[in-house]
């Protein structure tokens, strides 16, 4: 009767992700990557990245996944690999109730990523939110402004080698 | 000493200067503008409610920087707000009076290092008359530095400036240390 076995069966939510994962992996083969079964986010990343609106929009509508929400998505920035990235936490809420997370990268400078934004209206302002911190573009997207920054900020705060800009417009900025 | 405490005798006659009835009119309803931006915020709030009650100072927050004089910047002051209360201090009429109140609008507070989006200090931007400490202060202390504020006007005479005010206010402080003690030996006696 115990529903946690040390050693034993991953969690039901893994195995629900796992099983969500199958019916993507056979519909797009190569474009998407291995998955990854840990407990705390199982994920995948798609290779392919241009692909990533078909995967989305095959997410949301396919009868046996039904990822009708957008929980999240974050804005990561990979220094070590030149690499920019996002991660999208879905959901199928009140359908099946399963969850899964999805990595698609691009390179740190210059780098594009195809808008969800048509797929998930949540995607609109988190992706702005995304390009506002680090920098990548979301190609297609409606109305990609800086979000929470001035429009004429200098960088993007939250890559790992950002520096502070020292005035902005005429007012001191550091300490 | 407030003008009040004059003790007004004989037929409702009082005789004073005119910088002492113009320090009293402006120290007994002072008007701070109604904004806040941060948690900061919720402790004016609060203090402008019925536990501490403002308004038996004569404070009373406005929705409008025209008819207000006193400026409580309440909470963390982003670059993007600067420019905006830069905006609503030039619209208040003079004189005016700014308390800043708590650590962010002081000099940053905890986001001094790495908050690349927050002004470092609200004096970066306005002259800032009166500093309250604290994160956010208790109600308290913001009735403190409005009291602070009140003897500030009553520094102020026709023809010398705010900076000579505050030199004066500065000279007349002192060491709050003598007076807890001296309010301890009272109860213990």
């Amino acid at each position: 009767m115990s529903d946690f076995e040390i050693g034993g069966a991953a969690p039901q939510s893994v195995q629900q992700a796992a099983a969500a994962y199958e019916v993507v992996r056979e519909m797009f083969g190569g474009a998407v990557s291995d998955f990854d079964a840990n407990e705390f986010m199982p994920f995948f990343e798609v290779l392919e990245p241009e692909k990533w609106p078909d995967i989305a929009l095959f997410m949301r509508d396919h009868p046996k996944l039904k990822f009708n929400y957008m929980a999240c998505l974050s804005g990561v920035d990979y220094p070590d690999d030149e690499k920019l990235g996002i991660v999208c936490n879905l959901e199928s809420l009140g359908i099946f109730g399963h969850r899964i997370a999805v990595k698609v990268k691009c390179s740190r400078e210059g780098g594009v990523i195809p808008t969800v934004a048509y797929v998930w209206h949540t995607a609109n302002w988190h992706e702005r939110e995304a390009y506002d911190m680090f920098g990548m573009q979301f190609s297609g997207h409606p109305d990609l402004r800086r979000i929470l920054c001035p429009e004429d900020w200098e960088g993007f705060p939250l890559r790992k080698d950002y520096k502070v800009q020292e005035s902005y417009h005429g007012i001191k900025v550091p300490y | 000493m407030g003008l009040l405490d004059a003790g007004i005798s004989k037929h409702n006659v009082v005789i004073t200067s005119v910088d002492n009835v113009l320090n009293w009119a402006r120290l007994s309803s002072l008007w701070p503008m109604g904004f806040g931006l941060a948690c900061c915020a919720i402790e004016m709030m609060a203090t402008n409610a019925s536990n501490y009650d403002l308004e038996r100072f004569g404070i009373f927050p406005r929705s409008s920087p025209r008819q207000s004089d006193l400026m409580i910047v309440a909470g963390t002051v982003t670059m993007k707000m600067a420019e905006r209360v830069i905006r609503l201090y030039e619209q208040m009429p003079e004189p005016r009076y700014v308390l800043s109140m708590g650590s962010c609008s002081n000099c940053g507070g905890p986001y001094w290092e790495h908050g690349y989006h927050v002004l470092k200090g609200v004096d970066r931007v306005i002259p800032v008359d009166v500093y309250v400490p604290g994160c956010p202060p208790r109600p308290e202390s913001l009735i403190g530095g409005l009291m602070k504020i009140q003897e500030l006007i009553r520094m102020e005479q026709i023809g010398i400036s705010r900076a000579e005010a505050l030199k004066k206010l500065a000279e007349k402080s002192s060491d709050p240390q003598q007076v807890i003690e001296r309010d301890r030996q009272v109860v213990r006696a």
